[in-house]
C-alpha cells in the first residue's frame, strides 16, 4: 500500500529490442501494483515490442531512433512532469527486476528523492569478478561519499523518484554511456536531493547476459573512470538550451 | 617563378572556386566558409611573400621555415576540427531532444479520442514502416 493513496506513480520502462519479454515483464508490474501507469518508452527498435507492449497494456512513448537509455529515461521523466506523476519508477525490459519490490521502493522515498533498488546489498547472489568488480566498487565507493551513505550498486536501473528528482531529471538526464545510472545519480545529489538504496534480489536476466569477457570488463572499468570523473567535475547546471523547459 | 608560388596559387584558386560554388548551391553556410576563405588568403599571401615565412621562422627561432608552416597548419586543424566536434555534440543534444519530443507528441496524439472517426493513422504507419526498413537499422 502506498503511504499517500491520492500518490500517482507511473512506471516507465525503456525498452529495445525486447519483443519477447515486455509483455510478461508489464503483466507482472501490472500484477504486483495494478494501479500504476506503465509508459513504455520503446527506443527505436526493430522489432514489434512498441506493438507487444500496447497489447499488453501500457502506453507506448515511440522515439524515431535509438538514443540509449538515458534518451529514453528522460522522454520518461517529461512524460511524468507533463501529466503530473508525484513518482516515477524505472524498470529494465528484461524483467530482471522484480516488481514485487516496487511498494517498497515507493515507500523509500519517505525519505529520500532517489531509492536505488540496489545488488550487494544482502539480498540475492549476484557476483561479479575481475575489472567489473574493481569499477563497480570504485563507482560504489565514490558515490557513497557523496551521497552520505553506504550505495553498493550505483549502475542499478531499478529505481525510484519523487517529484523533485523528477523534475531534475526531465531536463538532465544524460545520454552517454553510464550517464543513464552513474552520473545521473552525481547530478542527483549535485543538485540536492537525496540518494538511498533498497536491497534487493535481482533475478537472472531472461534473455542475454551482461558481458564478461575480460577485455570488455576492462573497458567498462575505464569507461567508468572516465564517466564517473566527468561527472564530478562537470560544470553543472550543464550548459543546456532545453534547460527549464519541463515546468509541472 | 618557383614551384610553391605556382601550388600555392593553384591551390588556393582550386579551393577559393568550390568554397564559392558551395555557397552558391547553398551546400555550405558562411560561419563555415569564412574560416577556409581566410586560410586560403594566408596560403596565398605566404606563397607569394615567401620572405614572410622565413622572417617569421627566424624571428621565432625555428631553423627550418617549413617546420613553422607545418606547425601552423596542423594546428589550425585541429582547432577547427575541435569546433566541428563541438557543433556535432550540440546537434547531437538537439536531435535527441527533438526526438523525444516527437515521440511524446505522438503518444499525444495517439491517446486524443479520435477512434469513431476515419482513422488518419494509416498516414502514421506507413511513416513509421518507412522509418524501419531505412537505412541505420
Amino acid at each position: 500500500m502506498p503511504e499517500r493513496p491520492d500518490q500517482r506513480i507511473l512506471v516507465v520502462i525503456p525498452a529495445w529490442n525486447e519483443a519477447k519479454v515486455i509483455a510478461s515483464t508489464i503483466a507482472e508490474v501490472l500484477a504486483a501494483r495494478p494501479d500504476v501507469d506503465l509508459l513504455v518508452v520503446d527506443d527505436g527498435s526493430g522489432d514489434e515490442t512498441a506493438v507487444a507492449a500496447e497489447g499488453a497494456g501500457a502506453l507506448v512513448a515511440r522515439l524515431p531512433y535509438n538514443l540509449g537509455v538515458g534518451g529514453a529515461m528522460r522522454t520518461g521523466y517529461r512524460y511524468a512532469i507533463r501529466e503530473g506523476y508525484d513518482v516515477v519508477v524505472q524498470i529494465d525490459a528484461d524483467g530482471q527486476h522484480d516488481p514485487h519490490y516496487l511498494t517498497e521502493l515507493v515507500r523509500g522515498l519517505d525519505d529520500a528523492d532517489v531509492v536505488v533498488g540496489a545488488r550487494f546489498a544482502g539480498a540475492g547472489t549476484y557476483q561479479a569478478s575481475g575489472p567489473r568488480r574493481w569499477a563497480m566498487w570504485l563507482l560504489a565507493r565514490v558515490l557513497s561519499r557523496l551521497a552520505g551513505v553506504r550505495l553498493t550498486d550505483v549502475t542499478s536501473g531499478f529505481r525510484a523518484a519523487n517529484r523533485r528528482a523528477v523534475t531534475v531529471f526531465a531536463d538532465h538526464y544524460p545520454a552517454e554511456y553510464l550517464g543513464d545510472t552513474v552520473e545521473s545519480l552525481v547530478i542527483a545529489l549535485r543538485t540536492g536531493c537525496t540518494v538511498r538504496q533498497l536491497p534487493v534480489e535481482m533475478r537472472p536476466r531472461t534473455v542475454g547476459q551482461a558481458s564478461q569477457s575480460p577485455f570488455r570488463a576492462t573497458l567498462y572499468l575505464a569507461r567508468a573512470v572516465v564517466a564517473l570523473g566527468l561527472a564530478l567535475v562537470r560544470r553543472w547546471p550543464a550548459a543546456t538550451e532545453t534547460l527549464g523547459q519541463e515546468k509541472a | 617563378m618557383s614551384s610553391t608560388f605556382t601550388l600555392g596559387i593553384i591551390g588556393g584558386a582550386l579551393t577559393l572556386i568550390v568554397l564559392f560554388e558551395m555557397l552558391r548551391r547553398q551546400r555550405l553556410r558562411e560561419k563555415y566558409a569564412v574560416i577556409w576563405i581566410l586560410v586560403v588568403g594566408i596560403s596565398v599571401l605566404l606563397a607569394v611573400f615567401p620572405r614572410l615565412l622565413t622572417g617569421a621562422a627566424a624571428l621565432l627561432g625555428v631553423q627550418v621555415p617549413a617546420n613553422l608552416l607545418f606547425f601552423g597548419a596542423i594546428m589550425l586543424l585541429l582547432i577547427i576540427s575541435i569546433q566541428l566536434s563541438y557543433e556535432i555534440g550540440r546537434l547531437e543534444e538537439r536531435t535527441r531532444t527533438l526526438a523525444e519530443e516527437v515521440a511524446l507528441l505522438r503518444l499525444t496524439i495517439e491517446q486524443l479520442p479520435v477512434h469513431d472517426l476515419p482513422r488518419p493513422q494509416d498516414g502514421l504507419e506507413d511513416d513509421r514502416d518507412a522509418g524501419e526498413a531505412g537505412p541505420g537499422r
